[in-house]
């Protein structure tokens, strides 16, 4: 265990993680109040394509590059998701239904013809898909930092733009905040944050941590800035957790331990967050039945 | 021309492939109390919408203060329609009145104590200061339309569009919404606000005008809030008391 901890390379992976955790925490977040929260899982899956194709162009894995496969086919899958969803009949939750699992499947056809190539094998884009993040040499952890302290400084920047657009949109356009302008902004920071993710939580789980984190934030807050805190601090802390404890195993899979650290504070946040969690709403419920002078019908004996 | 608060010159607007509103074209002068009237479908919200820029226009010409909207957002205050935001929202109600200051905060920059100061004064004006530190989740409809108000108030406007700030509110409430309406309008101010109910159009506004998905009337309510322009608008059945409650018309079809 004590050899783990020395190893500086697992450092840098950890840190990288915590970063990646909190920037996913903080535009999950947005995502939560801007009720899209699948639409980062869409994003993800259609990522995958982009990767495969990004390899097969240049031949070699170079993680910038890849990066920007990525981003591209997401973009892509999302504009076709917002075209279907103006241009057709069909519902926004059916149209990500219909592009996730399409640009997924496309992404392991093209995943199986980049293994047959020359190098393909050995590529490592397997890890793409559950997320390998031991697997990650030192650029893409100092590609992944920069970006994610990007992402989380303009959130922080733009805290009560982005308050405002987030409750009230027509109101903002009204007292001049751009929503196109807010609404792109938003879309480049969540597929930022999807695209440098992947590699280390992989394109299946990555959406896990943009949701879990602000929903279990919301059981502890009543306020906007302390939820995107929380949820900063709940998706680092699942973000370098799972990594360590996935680090224990050779080759396990990062994203699953990931999901499932972030799945642990979910379940205890539920249970006894102080904001609507089960066992405080309980206790409130029962001092309140006492105040009433409330006494439960026993059933008396004898009679059924 | 100054006068001129509002100029809307064949107006159109459309939701997928039906059109629901055409022809609209009329002027609103300064210091009016403008209501707009009409059957449910009718197209008030989408007229709202419409010319400030929330939905796209099909054709015409909207002007405000002789300029495009996007020239002078900031000397326009809107209220929405309560229902259109997310209550469960996590924040507070002086909060909320701080986003009407938004605009003159600046982009990038925190509200200042004078800010929640001026935010406070707005809430205390509609009589909501004991709420200012209220989670929005927790007040009541009426609460959180006078929350709305006091936002557009804070904004010091020169034209207010409302969309149905009376609906569903408690008696109380509206009282308080018209007596600053009445306010505003002394303060040489411009209101346009959508209305549902026939019943208080005399009393309320000093203009009407009566929509369906084209104006059919529009002028001084005591002169185009009649039966027949009533009935004429409406078209269907519908029923509506005069001001002395003595003249009662249903009108079928």
């Amino acid at each position: 265990m004590s050899s783990l901890f020395m190893s500086s390379n697992l450092q840098w992976v950890l840190v990288s993680t915590l970063v990646l955790g909190i920037a996913a925490g903080l535009i999950g977040c947005l995502s939560y109040w801007k009720k899209q929260s699948l639409m980062s899982d869409a994003l993800a899956h259609a990522a995958l394509p982009g990767v495969v194709l990004a390899f097969l162009l240049i031949g070699e894995k170079r993680l910038m590059v890849l990066i920007f496969g990525a981003a591209v086919s997401a973009l892509i899958g999302a504009l076709f998701i917002q075209t279907i969803r103006s241009s057709t009949r069909i519902t926004e939750d059916t149209a990500m239904g219909i592009i996730l699992s399409v640009f997924y499947g496309l992404g392991i056809m093209l995943l199986t013809i980049a293994n047959r190539t020359a190098g393909g094998n050995q590529s490592g884009l397997e890890n793409f898909i559950f997320g390998q993040a031991a697997s990650m040499v030192r650029s893409d952890m100092f590609t992944m930092l920069g970006l994610s302290t990007v992402v989380i400084f303009l959130i922080y920047l733009f805290f009560k733009e982005w308050k405002l657009y987030l409750f009230d949109p027509s109101f903002a356009q009204g007292s001049g905040l751009s929503i196109k302008g807010m609404n792109a902004l938003y879309m480049l920071l969540l597929v930022t944050v999807i695209v440098i993710g992947i590699q280390a939580v992989g394109v299946i789980l990555i959406a896990a941590l943009l949701i879990i984190p602000p929903v279990s934030a919301r059981y502890w807050t009543k306020t906007l800035h302390w939820m995107l805190l929380l949820s900063a601090g709940f998706g680092g802390i699942a973000g370098a957790g799972g990594t360590l404890i996935s680090s224990m195993g050779s080759s396990w899979p990062t994203g699953p331990f990931i999901v499932l650290a972030a799945a642990s504070i979910f379940v205890f946040s539920l249970l006894f967050g102080k904001e609507k969690g089960i066992l405080i709403k309980y206790v409130q419920f029962k001092y309140f039945q006492k105040q009433m002078g409330y006494k439960p019908h026993l059933p008396s004996k004898g009679v059924n | 021309m100054e006068n001129k608060v509002v100029q809307v010159r064949d107006l159109a607007a459309a939701y997928r492939k039906n059109t629901v509103l055409h022809d609209v074209t009329f002027e609103v002068e300064k210091g009016t109390l403008t209501g707009i009237v009409g059957p449910n479908g009718a197209g008030k919200s989408t007229l709202l919408n419409t010319i400030l820029d929330l939905h796209p226009r099909l054709s015409g010409d909207v002007k405000f203060f002789g300029k495009p909207f996007k020239n002078v957002k900031k000397k326009i205050g809107y209220v929405p329609q309560r229902g259109s935001v997310d209550w469960d929202f996590p924040t507070t109600a002086i909060d909320v009145v701080t986003m009407g200051l938004y605009g003159q905060i600046g982009r990038l920059r925190r509200p200042r104590r004078h800010h929640r100061e001026k935010a406070y004064e707005a809430l205390r004006k509609m009589g909501m200061e004991f709420y200012a530190d209220r989670q929005i989740s927790q007040l009541s409809g009426g609460q959180r339309q006078r929350v709305f108000l006091a936002r557009a108030l804070v904004q010091d406007a020169d034209l207010y569009i409302m969309d149905e700030p009376l609906a569903g509110v408690d008696a109380q409430t509206e009282q308080a919404i018209m007596a600053i309406l009445k306010e505003l309008k002394k303060r040489g101010k411009t209101v346009m606000v959508v209305h549902h109910d026939l019943q208080t159009v005399e009393e309320y506004f000093d203009s009407v005008l009566l929509l369906n998905r084209k104006v059919m009337h529009y002028g001084k309510t005591k002169e185009v809030f009649n039966r027949e322009n009533i009935a004429q608008t409406y078209g269907g059945n519908m029923r509506w008391f005069g001001k002395e409650h003595r003249d009662e018309f249903t009108v079928h079809e």
